[in-house]
């Protein structure tokens, strides 16, 4: 038992570092791991939980707002959600979510439509990845407890 | 009239006689004829004759007699009757014209001669009319010698060039041998040959100018002749052999600038005079002419007028050329002053670290040394080092504090902190002495006496130390008594209105001592430096007089006064002081009460139960504050918008974090109605935080002027909430070093 805890904690630790490493998660994923103590036992699953049902709803939000066949983009709407979606991932540590965000924000002052369509495209792909990468990781998580093991605490740097 | 003489005559005709008369008779009868062909001829030359009628008459007589002697000619022999005729014809008309001009000339000599007389007349009178024009002429040359050099004499300014230039001019106009001036010297008494014109150096020679021709000369503004051989004449050294011409001096009037005050014409009793004396050149009959004379006073007059406008303009240049000197001396006692002013404040920066560095040394070590292991003597050696050096230290800091003082270099550091606790202090630190002395002291503080207040804490606390210090030193027996209350409209002196504004209030100090008391006289002096009254019992006292002039100085930074009020000698007195105080409308903490000074607060502090309100219209972002705060053990409540957050403040809430992220200002205008609500209960208003996307100073500044207490950067990390909070509860602001 205790080597297969250890492996997983291993993996674990390895999967995380990766994460951190290839920029899908920055410093505020980490403050929020912290929050995470045993009167709020699931505050990083419900925060997260949260966020991608954000992002759904403003992406829909946002392919709306860029369809041009009811008439003109309404780039100041297209705008406000950008920003919310914006403050959300930077909220959880996103960090490629919160770079695209930048750029997409500077698109739409500028009514770039090939670009904000470009990344309209490219935060929707960013976030289901990354969804998908948190999903393991908590997979990975369950496992470690269920196999009686504590989760490590990764110390990134 | 000859008869025809057919008879033969008395004598037999003499051929010869009759050839001779014959010959005569026919020149006179040319003669006769060309007379008056010149007359003719000359008179048609000259076309005024006015007489021509005579003429004619006087030709016609004259052809007529020539005629009739022409026909004599033939009447020598027999002739016929018809030459006899035409000689009588002749004859007749000759008498008539000769008649008839005869009588006409009687009518026309006289008028001849009287145009000989008118003739002569008009001659006389020409000639007496270029004589005038000849002095016409002279006079306007002299007058045009006059304006040219009145022009030299008034194209310059200096004086010397004006005089030398009059002398020259005026010797070329009048054709003079010398020309000289004569100055008045310092003194009065004398003339002295200033200026001559023919001679390069003058010698200095002086005449006493008390003489009689010089009197006369004086007296009257024309020119006078005077005579050769006074000695103001008497350029040269005479020989005898000429005779000197003519001398004529005139008086040339020097005004000074004091002659001339306003609305005053100059009074003519106080000028002083130069003298211009001229000479014609001797061995000429020249005389001096009355337009000469004239030209030397019109030219004297000139010459003083330009002299005066010299002379103002010699006083202009020299106020102004003195006031440049001035000018400059200035300037450089200036810079001299600055670099005195520099040089002094880099020895006090320098001597600030220099000095005290050691003396922190000194005192450290030498209390260390105290707590060891000492003989008696030793002790007393360390006690006595530890006091002096203490006492040198406040020296230092007192010397220091006042150069900085008066500089008005020094600033007051502002913040808050009980007033409660720091008089308590105070007196804790008065005591021991005060003991020792057996000199109770009180401290009344009055009830409406704010507890926290914004002020230098630090220099509050020198000001009161030092008047209360002062009350326990020279004081032998009695008490002493502190109050502090807030004061309102009873002021003291008339030019001090204490006005208490909104977030300020004037705090007043009275601490009465029933001491030595002082002399009423010697009050003023008290502040000043240095300065001690010089009663033998304050000597032994020690220190040096400038605690009351510092504290003076710092009372007055706080826009304060400080003065001292006293019945007399032996009869105590009582120093009073006002200072303009913030009010602080902070919460009271439970935890932080009795604290006298606030230490850090220990890094993991808990604010379990601390109610706080979070607004934030992101969900993921406001569940991610709350977590945080959550996790700091506060007690949070989350609205999503403006108007629920208002809705639900209260004063239960101790701190409201507001999102403002998104443009524009209206998440700020919350922070205004937050504040609207709570005017009633200022000290119950929640702390406004800003979450913000960025922290420059825009933002910061946009912050503080709608009222917020700080602004966080998002996202937070944990310890810098805890951080944060922490410094907020203790200091009710967060705009520093973030």
């Amino acid at each position: 038992m205790d080597a297969l805890i250890t492996q997983l904690q291993r993996q674990f630790r390895d999967y995380t570092i990766s994460l951190y490493q290839q920029g899908f998660l920055d410093d505020q994923f980490t403050e929020l791991k912290k929050l995470q103590d045993d009167g709020s036992p699931d505050f990083v699953a419900e925060v997260l939980t949260l966020f991608f049902e954000d992002c759904v709803k403003l992406i829909s939000n946002m392919a709306r707002a860029l369809d041009q066949t009811t008439g003109n983009v309404d780039y100041s709407k297209v705008g406000a959600s950008v920003h919310q979606l914006k403050g959300s991932s930077s909220s959880v540590g996103a960090k490629r979510v919160k770079a695209l965000c930048v750029s997409f924000k500077d698109y739409c002052d500028t009514q770039n439509f090939e670009g904000c369509v470009r990344c309209l495209q490219q935060v929707d792909i960013e976030y289901k990845t990354l969804k998908t990468k948190l999903q393991d990781l908590f997979n990975l998580e369950k496992q470690i407890i269920q196999a009686g093991g504590r989760v490590p605490q990764v110390d990134i740097n | 009239m000859e008869v025809c003489n057919c008879i033969e005559p008395q004598w037999p005709a003499d051929e010869l006689l009759m050839k001779y008369q014959y010959i005569s008779d026919f020149f006179i009868a040319i003669a006769y004829f060309s007379i008056p062909l010149e007359l003719i001829y000359f008179v048609k030359k000259s076309a005024v004759f006015p007489y021509r009628w005579v003429l004619v008459q006087f030709g016609a007589f004259i052809v007529l007699c020539g005629a009739t002697h022409l026909i004599n000619l033939w009447t020598f022999t027999t002739h016929s009757r018809t030459v006899a005729l035409v000689m009588t014809t002749a004859k007749v008309m000759t008498a008539v014209v000769s008649c008839a001009t005869a009588l006409m000339l009687v009518h026309i000599i006289p008028d001849l001669l009287s145009v000989k007389t008118r003739e002569l007349f008009l001659k006389n009178k020409a000639a007496e009319l270029d004589r005038e024009m000849g002095l016409i002429r002279t006079q306007e040359e002299t007058g045009r010698h006059v304006r040219m050099l009145t022009h030299e004499i008034r194209s310059t300014l200096d004086r010397h060039t004006i005089l030398k230039t009059t002398l020259v001019e005026l010797g070329r106009t009048l054709a003079l041998e010398e020309c000289a001036l004569w100055m008045p010297t310092r003194t009065g008494l004398e003339l002295q040959l200033s200026y001559t014109l023919r001679q390069q150096h003058p010698v200095e020679y002086t005449v006493p100018i008390q003489l009689p021709v010089i009197n006369q000369v004086f007296g009257t503004s024309r020119a006078m002749k005077i005579s050769p051989n006074s000695p103001v004449a008497r350029l040269r050294p005479v020989s005898g052999k000429y005779m000197l011409g003519e001398v004529v001096a005139v008086r040339v009037p020097l005004l000074h600038l004091s002659n001339f005050q306003i609305n005053d014409w100059p009074e003519l009793s106080t000028k002083r005079y130069a003298l211009m004396v001229l000479m014609l050149p001797s061995d000429s009959a020249r005389q001096w002419h009355v337009h000469e004379l004239e030209l030397v006073e019109v030219v004297a007059d000139q010459v003083a007028v330009a002299l005066s406008h010299a002379a103002i303009l010699e006083e202009s240049m020299r106020a102004r050329d003195l006031l440049m000197e001035q000018n400059v001396a200035l300037d450089l006692a200036r810079r001299e002053a600055e670099t005195a002013i520099r040089a002094r404040n880099d020895f006090l920066a320098v001597m600030n670290h220099e000095m005290r560095t050691p003396m922190h040394a000194i005192i450290a070590l030498s209390s260390l040394l105290q707590e060891t292991e000492l003989t008696p003597e030793q002790r007393l050696m360390v006690e006595t080092i530890l006091k002096s050096s203490n006492l040198l230290a406040t020296l230092m800091n007192d010397v220091l504090d006042l150069s900085r003082l008066e500089d008005g270099s020094l600033q007051l550091e502002l913040g808050t902190f009980n007033l409660h606790t720091l008089f308590r202090e105070v007196l804790n630190l008065i005591k021991p002495i005060a003991v020792v002395k057996k000199l109770p002291i009180t401290l009344n503080l009055a009830p409406d006496l704010p507890e926290f207040v914004v002020g230098d804490e630090k220099r509050l606390m020198q000001i009161i130390l030092n008047i209360v210090g002062n009350a326990v030193k020279f004081s032998k027996q009695g008490s002493i008594s502190v109050t502090a209350l807030v004061t309102k409209s009873d002021t003291r002196a008339a030019d001090f209105f204490v006005v208490p504004t909104g977030s300020h209030f004037y705090l007043r100090v009275k601490v009465k001592d029933s001491g030595a008391g002082i002399n009423p006289q010697d009050i003023p002096k008290i502040f000043t430096k240095f300065a001690q009254t010089q009663s033998l019992a304050t000597r032994s006292s020690g220190g040096s007089g400038l605690g009351l002039a510092i504290s003076k100085r710092f009372v007055n930074l706080m826009e304060g006064n400080i003065w001292i009020e006293s019945d007399g000698l032996g009869k105590g007195c009582t120093a009073i002081f006002d200072v303009k105080l913030g009010i602080s409308d902070r919460l009271k903490e439970s935890k932080q009460s009795g604290i006298p000074k606030v230490p850090a607060i220990p890094r993991h502090a808990n604010f379990t139960g601390l109610k706080v309100l979070v607004m934030d219209e992101n969900g993921v972002s406001r569940m991610v504050t709350k977590g945080l705060l959550v996790h700091l053990g506060c007690e949070v409540t989350m609205v999503s918008s403006n108007e629920e957050c208002l809705r639900v403040v209260s004063h239960e809430h101790k701190v409201v974090f507001m999102d403002v992220c998104l443009p524009g200002v209206e998440n700020y205008q919350i922070a205004i109605r937050i504040h609207e609500k709570f005017t009633k209960l200022r000290h119950q208003r929640p702390l406004l935080v800003a979450l913000s996307g960025n922290t420059d100073k825009s933002t910061k500044e946009k912050c503080m002027s709608f009222g917020l207490d700080g602004v966080l950067l998002k996202p937070v990390s944990l310890d810098n909430m805890r951080d944060v909070l922490s410094d907020l509860l203790e200091r009710r602001v967060l705009y520093e070093g973030m």
